[in-house]
């Protein structure tokens, strides 16, 4: 069974008495394990269907499989529980919440999981986190206290802080220069290949695209050309 | 649990901008301290309003003879003498609603000082409780004449400044002798300035002297010529040595062969004052069962008295105290909404502001409802905090008022406990709306927002 398996999705966005349709007919899979490149230009869809994977928005028909489940069906409690406990989320802009610490950062989605843990135990747990990335000095800094790679290092210790079996990356090195941009990027394939965690990035510079595994390309709403490292180009569908 | 770690959130998102929790919480603090503030002055004044009231006599209770009634004629009240100084003593002993009681003994009489005389309204033969029992222990000279002047029947008086004016005219009255009746009195004091009652009479045209001393040393007291009593007072009047200074000598025995309702040393009238405007109605059905009893009258049997109290005063009593605590109500309705409407305002801009953060937690697995919580619970600690502040304030500017504007100031307990409880559903109420709209936020919408 594969992780993540997207049928017929489509999404519009009713303008005036009409719509406008964004994501037409898409149909993706995506194993356990993979790192998938999600790219396109601006408009073409990418940050929709990067949306409904993220449980974040519901297409307007279709049918979401993550893990086994149906997703489109999941009333809102449902899919908030589905984002604090099986998926990541590491954006452009880093989204830390200013003036609290890394630490605190990092401990902010263990509030929102069900199984109650004590205070200290949350420390640890992000405590052990940030040294894993190599923030072990950097507990009691403040996002403004922070260099770029290092806040974008917070985020993704807090997107993982529930052991999520996906990550979602929004234009993670957006707002990076290339140096760290590449140290970044390295860390997602270090998870990728050593935890085995899913990881699917979303960008419109091919450079970066090409650390994944495996490149979509989504233009006008559709998945134009699927390619693999390999070159093969595959035709839109489930790659399977 | 799960309340407590969104408490410390709270917390914690609230110490991320203190400049701002402080701005957000000012209403509610200028809103509970003009609450306590209002509460505490007011009560004050509410106070020393009910105070000047009760010292015009809205606290007294009159007791007075009933009448007597010979072949279906009525021959109104005060016609039969029925009421001893004992029966002072019993009611002051036996009913607790009861604070003092004093004797009263009336008499219309002369008096002559020097070459001027004047015919006071009111001569008073009372006990040395009467000045309490009025409210009117505060003299302007002299001293107040006291329980041995009463055993001995000492012919001491207390002067109104109406007899004062016409009698004195800006001389001192103190240690001056007046004849009453041809009999001396020594001024020993000078009552403070009363003015008129409710029905216009001059208060202050009035001589108090020990009750002794006016029935037994003065003849033609008030009734003397409807019954024995004074008659038999006066017949025993000059002699000085029937007044013995012992409490057990002090009232003639009744004659055991009198037929008639008559005690030797009946009373005009009792006055006795309440604990309390509330406790006139019990001091009055206490005093009615004491003087049954001691009256010997059998159930079924009318009182042989009449009780009387302030009514219309108590009903001016009660209608400005109702007044104050309505006033003060709605001071402090106003002042905790305009508050409520500030916590609003600046929960909605806190709320605007931090869409991005809502976003964020939404995205990383916060449920709706987590939100509400977060935001409502900040809300309510700001408020909370608020009041906390406010009552410090409000309390702390009583004090000020009562220090340097000497008004009259009391603490309510009362007033500190409702301003916790309305700051905390202020916070609920006034942070619902801007909790509801937090929760209610699209991630996607609120992640994107700039």
């Amino acid at each position: 069974m594969s992780l993540i398996e997207l049928k017929n999705i489509c999404k519009d966005y009713p303008i005036g008495d009409g719509s406008v349709s964004v994501l037409k007919e898409v149909s993706l899979t995506i194993e356990r394990g993979d790192f998938v490149s999600l790219m396109g230009a601006s408009g073409s869809g990418k940050s929709t269907l990067m949306n409904i994977l993220g449980c974040l928005d519901r297409p307007t028909a279709g049918e979401y499989w993550l893990d086994g489940r149906e997703m489109t069906g999941l009333s809102a409690d449902e899919r908030a529980w589905t984002r604090n406990h099986r998926l990541g989320f590491v954006f452009q802009s880093f989204n830390l919440l200013p003036r609290t610490t890394a630490l605190e950062n990092v401990m902010m989605p263990l509030s929102y999981a069900h199984e109650a843990l004590s205070e200290q135990e949350e420390r640890r747990r992000a405590g052990a986190m940030l040294t894993r990335f190599g923030l072990a000095d950097r507990f009691q800094h403040h996002p403004s206290q922070l260099s770029g790679g290092q806040q974008q290092r917070v985020a993704i210790a807090r997107a993982l802080i529930n052991q999520p079996p996906v990550l979602f990356a929004d234009e993670p090195t957006g707002n990076l220069d290339s140096r760290t941009s590449e140290e970044v990027l390295r860390l997602f394939q270090e998870l990728n290949t050593k935890e085995g965690i899913t990881i699917i990035l979303v960008t419109h510079d091919a450079a970066v695209a090409q650390h994944g595994g495996r490149i979509i390309h989504i233009r006008d709403g559709m998945i134009a050309a699927p390619e693999t490292p390999g070159g093969a180009p595959v035709q839109g569908g489930p790659a399977a | 649990m799960k309340i407590l770690r969104t408490l410390f959130t709270a917390l914690r998102a609230l110490r991320r901008n203190p400049m701002r929790a402080l701005l957000t919480t000012l209403g509610i603090v200028i809103g509970v301290a003009a609450v306590i503030a209002m509460m505490e002055i007011g009560r004050g004044s509410s106070e020393s309003i009910r105070t000047s009231i009760s010292s015009m006599g809205a606290n007294n209770i009159m007791v007075r003879p009933g009448t007597v009634t010979a072949s279906g004629v009525s021959f109104g009240s005060g016609s039969i003498k029925t009421l001893v100084p004992a029966d002072c003593e019993a009611i002051l002993r036996e009913c607790p609603a009861v604070r003092c009681v004093t004797p009263l003994i009336q008499a219309r009489a002369q008096l002559v000082y020097a070459s001027r005389n004047w015919v006071p309204s009111s001569i008073y033969g009372a006990s040395e409780t009467y000045l309490d029992v009025r409210d009117w222990t505060e003299l302007s000279e002299g001293e107040p004449f006291t329980e041995h002047d009463v055993r001995t029947a000492n012919r001491v008086c207390l002067l109104g400044q109406t007899i004062v004016r016409e009698l004195f005219q800006g001389e001192s009255p103190l240690g001056k002798e007046i004849r009453v009746k041809n009999v001396p009195f020594r001024v020993i004091g000078v009552l403070s300035s009363k003015g008129a009652n409710m029905i216009g009479m001059d208060q202050d045209d009035i001589l108090v002297a020990p009750w002794t001393s006016i029935k037994y040393r003065l003849s033609g007291s008030s009734m003397s010529m409807v019954n024995q009593s004074a008659n038999t007072a006066s017949s025993s009047r000059s002699p000085g040595d029937l007044y013995p200074a012992s409490a057990s000598g002090l009232y003639p025995a009744a004659s055991s062969n009198s037929t008639l309702a008559v005690r030797f040393a009946n009373i005009d009238q009792i006055y006795a004052s309440a604990v309390s405007s509330a406790a006139i109605p019990d001091a009055i059905s206490q005093i009615a069962s004491v003087l049954r009893e001691r009256h010997r009258l059998q159930p079924g049997q009318p009182d042989d008295f009449q009780i009387r109290d302030m009514t219309e005063m108590l009903k001016v009593l009660t209608a400005t105290t109702t007044l104050m605590t309505n006033l003060l109500l709605c001071v402090a309705f106003i002042s905790l909404v305009v508050g409520g409407v500030g916590i609003m305002n600046i929960m909605l801009v806190s709320v605007t502001e931090r869409t991005r953060e809502i976003g964020l937690r939404m995205a990383v697995g916060a449920r709706a409802r987590d939100i509400l919580r977060q935001f409502l619970i900040e809300s309510v600690v700001l408020c909370l905090a608020g009041g906390a502040i406010g009552i410090l304030l409000g309390h702390g500017g009583s004090l000020l008022v009562k220090q340097f504007l000497k008004w009259p100031v009391a603490t309510s307990p009362g007033a500190i406990l409702t301003a916790v409880v309305v700051s905390a559903t202020v916070g609920v109420v006034f942070g619902f709306y801007p909790a509801w709209k937090a929760s209610r936020m699209d991630p996607i919408e609120a992640l994107r927002y700039e």
